[in-house]
Order: structure tokens, then C-alpha cells, then sequence
């Protein structure tokens, strides 16, 4: 008997527990959509927070929300990834082009002669909060490495032998962590551009002409050639600064020959050819 | 030196060595400049708005840039001349900002400015009109905070004011500007005692001043005793004395309240420096905008310690000539003292209202020994006259953990530098703590904006 009793008792222990706790299940159900999974599943799991969201896991649930793609973007996965998130999703994307983290100073030792030592903490955030740096320009590179601390990919480095950050093109996602990192705002995200060539204006300084040409012989002097030069109306003039629009630029090259201080860059661009000489035209004949 | 029976603040301080050069160099008067730049901005609060452009003529203590706002301070030219350009000028920030560059002509004087030196004792104004006397002045804080003076004057209605305090401490090493202003203007300085006592509404004053100036404590006991109700308090030699916090509790013992919203107004105390109380006789008695300070030039290296009256705007390099030239071996160019003041990078920059000394120090001094790791010796939080721990709160700043570095009261932080003299491993620790304060002040005001 004794053995029947303990069967039944537990039995029911066990059935009544069930219900309980599929009610309950059924009671606090959290629901979540199943095709967050699938577009974490599709994200490159970097956590870079390059995307605005801390994570990938929080960008898959933003892309679940959003009506369409249009305003999300995955700048490590690229066009790719998002192409694969707009499939499981079935929404709209639009089309972003690849960007990459360019800096904006050509200010190396050479260029830029140091006027002070500095020997504080070395960090560009507190050397920028401090003055305006250890060379007479108060808005170039300070050489200290934030950017490259920022970086997560180890897609930048400092170069020593100019004292200036460079980015290694396969390796950057254009997550902009570094651009957030540098104080002086001189990394920006710009278009990697077709074959990844681009060209842009490597310099930050809005001091006045010659201000900036006594501390830094690369700096652009607000002249307004390149701004003259451009056919399609692609370079703007600010504070004496020019700045190239890169959804403008179609790389037609006609600005960094009239720099004066070559402070426009050209990158991945093919070798100028060499200026052929203009042939000097038959004299003409009065009559 | 007696070190009995004196008042001070109750916790923490370092006594660096005092190093008063120029103490008994009487304040001189220089030849003017011949080109001055006056920067908009030399005070805490919104940047003045010019008034004058290039090619116009002023005269000196004309106004020549309009305070923006409560918390901002007219600004007036401090010589005659034309104005050259307004142009980017580097200032103590060691960044360019707006300044008049004004080329000195002869130095024609404003209309209405009394130029005597007769002593003016009778206060006829009325508080409110001295506030505004005082407003129309330009005069701030001239310690070096910078902060507009007629605030101060006008307590909001909802705090009671019970003392004046004034400070003539000057607990930083190397700095004399403020000893010789009261040894000099000592009647001055007990006639801008009224006049502040009455904006008030109140009838008690306590000067400070630490027990290495003697000669200055006596000479204001004699001249106080003329005037009702100041009373003068020697303060045991230990830094920083000066400081606003400090110094009201070692005078009254009371506490303001945490920073940054607590105020000495809050314990019913206003403070001001001696530099700004002669500036608010002058210009109160005399009519006589802020447009000269005294300015220290010292350094173990330099010929000529000097103390200087100087025009606001003249060039620093001009000081460092008049004292007898740069000396070769001079690592840094410090603008106020070696504790709290700012090192330039260039010699070319601006006198402004609160620069209250140069400082030359030979390059031995100057550099920075080489960083070791902490070895938790607790100095710097020993040495922390709030009672912070310095070595937390570097890690915290350094690590990027800013909510934390607030929860452990980064901002009552007072930068008085007293943890990086104190640490034997050579830490930058007030760099980082002012990296961070600056960067959630930001993020605060960010916040509140939206």
C-alpha cells in the first residue's frame, strides 16, 4: 500500500507542479522576436558600438524595430552584412557607401617644428585640455596615441618617423571610435572612394594664411585655388580652411597641382604624368 | 615667525618652501608698452562684446567691450592709441582667441577719471549703485579665479551675508603681488573694505594673511584700528591657506557645502581677494576701471625679482625684460604661481586681469621627474585638503570610468595640486583629476541644456 501511496502522492506533486508552472510560463511570457537571433546571427559579433548601439546584439533589435534600414548601418560588416539583414527582414536598405577613417593633418616633424616639451600625462585628451600643443599649431596631431588606444581593430598606428597616425586601409571598419577619441577632431569618416581612391584636404588649422604656414610648412593657408580649380563645385572655404565634400568630388584631380603647400592629399590615385611640355606652336605667318 | 596659536584649516595641506623673492621690491611702474592686446575674454562667465573696430581711436579707460550677460565683466582699453586689429591673439590657454591689438599713442586719459593720489574716504553711493560702480568697471576676482566681482556684491536676497573675508594669504610660493599691494595701499584697501561692507549691508571683515608677513599683519592691525569693524587674523603658513573653502573655515570654522553648487555665500560668507578690493576703491572713489594689476616676476634665476603695476594687455615678454631678461637655463615660463599656475608655451602672450605673477623656473626645476607607479603610500590623500583620494580617482579618469570618478566626488576637487607635490612617485594626478572634472562639468552641461 505503502508504495501505491508514495506513487500517487508524488504523481501528483509532480502533474500539479507541471500546471503550475506552464500557467506561469504562459503568464510571464517574454516574447521576443525569433528573428533577433537570426540577425545577430548575420552581424560580425564585434561589439565595436561603431553603429550607435552598445552592441550587436542591440543593433539586431533596433533593425527588428525599425520600419526600414535607411538610418542603420553596420560599418564593420558593410554593404555586405546589411544586405543579408535586409533579406531576413524583408525591408528597405539604402545604399551606403564604404567609408574609412582618414586624418586630416600632415603635420610631421618635418613640417612642423616643435616649440615645446610637454611631459604631463600622455594622453592627446589631457595634453589638448592643457595648451595647444608642443608645436606652434594649436589645432594639428599631438602624436599621443588616443586614436590608436580607441581602436579595436589595430587598424592604426602611430608612425615614428613623423609622428602621425596612420591607418591601415584593410584593416579599418570605419567604426569611428577613433574619430570620437581625437580631441582635435582631425580624424574624419570619409568615402572610401572608387578603387579606394580619395582625395581630401589634410589639415584642420583655421589659422589665417600666414599664421599657419610660420608653424607648419603642409598647412592649408585658405588660399582658394583648389576652390577655383574645382569644376564641380565640390570644395568649400571656411575659416581659412578648404574642405573637400567627398559625395561631390569625382576625383577629377585638379586640385592638388595649384596647392601651395601640397597640403591636398591624393590617395591610391595612379603617378601624375609628367608634364609634357606644350608644344610650341608654329610661329604664325602674318600675311 | 611665530606658528602658535594661529588659525588654519583642519585637514590636509602641504607647506612648500615659500621661495617670497620680491618681497621687499617696491611695485613699479613701467614705461607703457608700445603695442598691447587685450583679449575679450578674461574672466570667467561669456566673453565680452566688443564695442570699438580697428582704426578707431580710444583713450585709456575707455570701455571698449561690453559685458555679455550677469556672469561676464566690461572690458576697458588700459592705454590710448589706435586700434590696430582684432585678431586672434594666443592667451594662458595656449589656444588663439579674440583680441584688440591696440598700438599705444600717448597715454590720454578717459574723462571723469580721478588720477590724484589723494586718499577719498567718504562713501556717498548707495549699495546698489556700488554694485553697479563695480560692474561698469570690469573688475573680477583678481586671486586668479576671475570671477566677476559685482555678482559677489549682489547676494540674492535669499542668503544672508554675515562676513566679509578678504584674502591676502597668497599661500602660493614665489607670488608677492598681493603682500606689497597691502603694504603699499593699505588705506586703499581699508576705504574698499567700506565700500564692499556697505554694498553688503553688513559691518564685519576679516583680512587673512598667512604668518610669514609679518610686516604686513602689523601695518593692517594699525591702519584697522581707524576703520570700524575689520579685524585682522594671521594665518599659520600652510597651503592652500588661500583657498576660498580653507579660508572660511579657518576664520569661522564653518563648512561650505560641496562643490560645485555649494558656495561661501551658503555658510553667509563672501570672499574677496585684496587685489580686487584696491580695484574696487579705485573704481568706486576714483572712477577708475580695472585696467592695471600688480604683477610679480620671480624665479631663482632671475636678476631683478620685481613686483610691477602693469597695463593689462602688455606683452609678458616685456615683464621678463624688465626683470632683468630670461635667464638662460629657463626650463618654463609659469603664469601665476608653481602650485596651481599654468606654464606657457610662448612668452608672447597677454597680461590679463588675473594674472597675478610670472614665475621663471630654471629647467632642473622645471621637468617633470620620471613617473613610477603607486606604491599606495596615501600621501596625495593625506595631502587632500577635501579629503579625496587623488590615486582613485587618477585610475578612475584614466580607465574612463567617469560615473564612478563622480560618485567619488571628482568635482569637489579644488586643484590645488597639493596630492602631485605630495606624491614620491612623481604621479601626474591632478592632470588626469582636471581632465576628468572638465569632461563631466561638459557632459553635465550638455545634459542641461537639453
Amino acid at each position: 500500500m505503502l508504495i501505491i501511496y508514495t506513487i500517487l502522492t508524488l504523481s501528483i506533486l509532480g502533474v500539479s507542479a507541471a500546471v503550475i508552472l506552464f500557467l506561469v510560463a504562459q503568464k510571464f511570457k517574454v516574447h521576443e522576436d525569433p528573428r533577433i537571433d537570426q540577425v545577430e546571427e548575420a552581424l560580425p559579433a564585434a561589439n565595436c558600438g561603431g553603429c550607435g548601439y552598445p552592441g550587436c546584439r542591440n543593433f539586431a533589435e533596433a533593425c527588428v524595430a525599425a520600419d526600414d534600414l535607411t538610418d542603420l548601418f553596420c560599418p564593420v560588416g558593410g554593404q555586405e552584412c546589411m544586405h543579408a539583414v535586409a533579406k531576413l527582414l524583408g525591408k528597405e536598405l539604402s545604399v551606403n557607401d564604404p567609408m574609412i577613417a582618414v586624418v586630416r593633418c600632415s603635420g610631421t616633424f618635418e613640417h612642423r617644428p616643435k616649440t615645446s616639451v610637454y611631459d604631463s600625462a600622455p594622453t592627446c585628451a589631457i595634453a589638448a585640455a592643457v595648451y595647444g600643443g608642443d608645436t606652434g599649431c594649436s589645432y594639428g596631431c599631438l602624436s599621443l596615441g588616443d586614436c590608436v588606444r580607441a581602436c579595436k581593430f589595430d587598424a592604426i598606428y602611430i608612425d615614428e618617423k613623423t609622428g602621425l597616425p596612420v591607418v591601415i586601409e584593410d584593416k579599418c571598419t570605419s567604426c569611428g571610435a577613433c574619430v570620437k577619441a581625437c580631441p582635435r577632431n582631425i580624424i574624419e569618416l570619409r568615402k572610401r572612394g572608387p578603387k579606394n581612391r580619395r582625395i581630401y584636404v589634410s589639415c584642420v588649422s583655421q589659422d589665417k594664411g600666414p599664421a599657419a604656414r610660420k608653424v607648419c610648412k603642409a598647412a592649408c593657408i585658405g588660399c582658394g585655388l583648389c576652390v577655383k580649380a574645382c569644376p564641380f563645385e565640390a570644395i568649400t572655404l571656411e575659416n581659412s580652411l578648404a574642405y573637400i565634400d567627398f559625395n561631390k568630388c569625382k576625383l577629377c584631380r585638379k586640385c592638388a597641382p595649384v596647392c601651395p603647400t601640397h597640403a591636398i592629399m591624393e590617395i591610391n590615385l595612379p603617378e601624375r604624368k609628367p608634364k609634357e611640355k606644350p608644344v610650341e606652336s608654329p610661329q604664325k605667318t602674318t600675311t | 615667525m611665530s606658528q602658535k596659536n594661529v588659525k588654519t584649516f583642519p585637514q590636509g595641506g602641504v607647506h612648500p618652501k615659500d621661495h617670497k623673492l620680491s618681497a621687499d621690491r617696491t611695485v613699479r611702474r613701467l614705461p607703457l608698452p608700445k603695442t598691447v592686446s587685450i583679449p575679450f575674454s578674461q574672466h570667467i562667465g561669456a566673453p565680452a562684446v566688443p564695442l570699438v573696430k580697428a582704426a578707431d581711436e580710444v583713450k585709456t579707460g575707455q570701455l571698449i567691450a561690453q559685458s555679455a550677460g550677469f556672469i561676464s565683466a566690461n572690458i576697458h582699453s588700459s592705454v590710448s592709441g589706435k586700434v590696430k586689429k582684432i585678431d586672434q591673439v594666443k592667451d594662458l590657454t595656449g589656444y588663439k582667441r579674440p583680441a584688440f591689438i591696440i598700438e599705444v599713442q600717448e597715454d590720454a586719459w578717459a574723462e571723469g577719471i580721478d588720477l590724484s593720489p589723494d586718499l577719498v574716504k567718504d562713501i556717498s553711493l548707495s549699495p546698489e549703485d556700488i554694485a553697479a560702480k563695480v560692474a561698469a568697471a570690469g573688475i573680477v576676482g583678481m586671486g586668479g579665479a576671475t570671477f566677476p566681482s559685482h555678482v559677489k556684491l549682489a547676494p540674492p536676497k535669499d542668503k544672508k551675508v554675515e562676513f566679509l573675508m578678504i584674502n591676502g594669504v597668497e599661500c602660493e610660493p614665489y607670488l608677492t603681488s598681493d603682500h606689497r599691494l597691502m603694504l603699499e595701499k593699505n588705506e586703499e584697501i581699508m576705504v574698499g573694505i567700506q565700500i564692499m561692507l556697505k554694498a553688503l549691508g553688513i559691518d564685519q571683515a576679516f583680512i587673512g594673511i598667512e604668518d610669514n608677513k609679518p610686516d604686513a599683519i602689523n601695518l593692517l592691525k594699525e591702519t584697522a584700528k581707524k576703520y570700524p569693524g575689520i579685524s585682522v587674523e594671521p594665518l599659520k603658513v600652510w597651503y592652500p591657506q588661500g583657498g576660498e573653502r580653507q579660508l572660511v573655515k579657518a576664520l569661522t570654522g564653518r563648512e561650505i557645502p560641496p562643490p560645485p553648487k555649494g558656495l561661501p555665500i551658503d555658510v553667509g560668507c563672501v570672499v574677496f581677494n585684496v587685489g580686487t578690493v584696491f580695484a574696487v576703491y579705485e573704481a568706486v572713489q576714483k572712477n577708475k576701471p580695472l585696467i592695471e594689476r600688480v604683477v610679480t616676476v620671480t624665479g631663482p634665476a632671475v636678476k631683478k625679482p620685481s613686483n610691477f603695476w602693469v597695463r593689462v594687455g602688455t606683452s609678458i615678454a616685456e615683464l621678463i625684460e624688465a626683470a632683468g631678461g630670461l635667464p638662460d637655463n629657463t626650463g618654463k615660463i609659469v603664469s601665476g604661481g608653481p602650485m596651481m599656475g599654468k606654464a606657457l608655451d610662448s612668452a608672447d602672450v597677454p597680461v590679463t586681469k588675473g594674472t597675478s605673477g610670472i614665475l621663471l623656473l630654471p629647467q632642473t626645476e622645471a621637468k617633470r621627474w620620471e613617473k613610477l607607479p603607486c606604491i599606495r603610500c596615501a600621501k596625495c590623500v593625506s595631502a587632500c585638503p577635501l579629503g579625496l583620494e587623488p590615486y582613485l580617482l587618477m585610475a578612475l579618469v584614466d580607465r574612463q570610468m567617469l560615473d564612478r570618478a563622480e560618485q567619488e566626488r571628482i568635482l569637489n576637487c579644488c586643484e590645488c595640486a597639493c596630492c602631485s607635490f605630495a606624491c614620491p612617485s612623481n604621479r601626474p594626478l591632478l592632470d588626469y583629476i582636471r581632465y576628468g572634472k572638465a569632461t563631466i562639468l561638459k557632459k553635465l552641461r550638455e545634459k542641461a541644456k537639453k
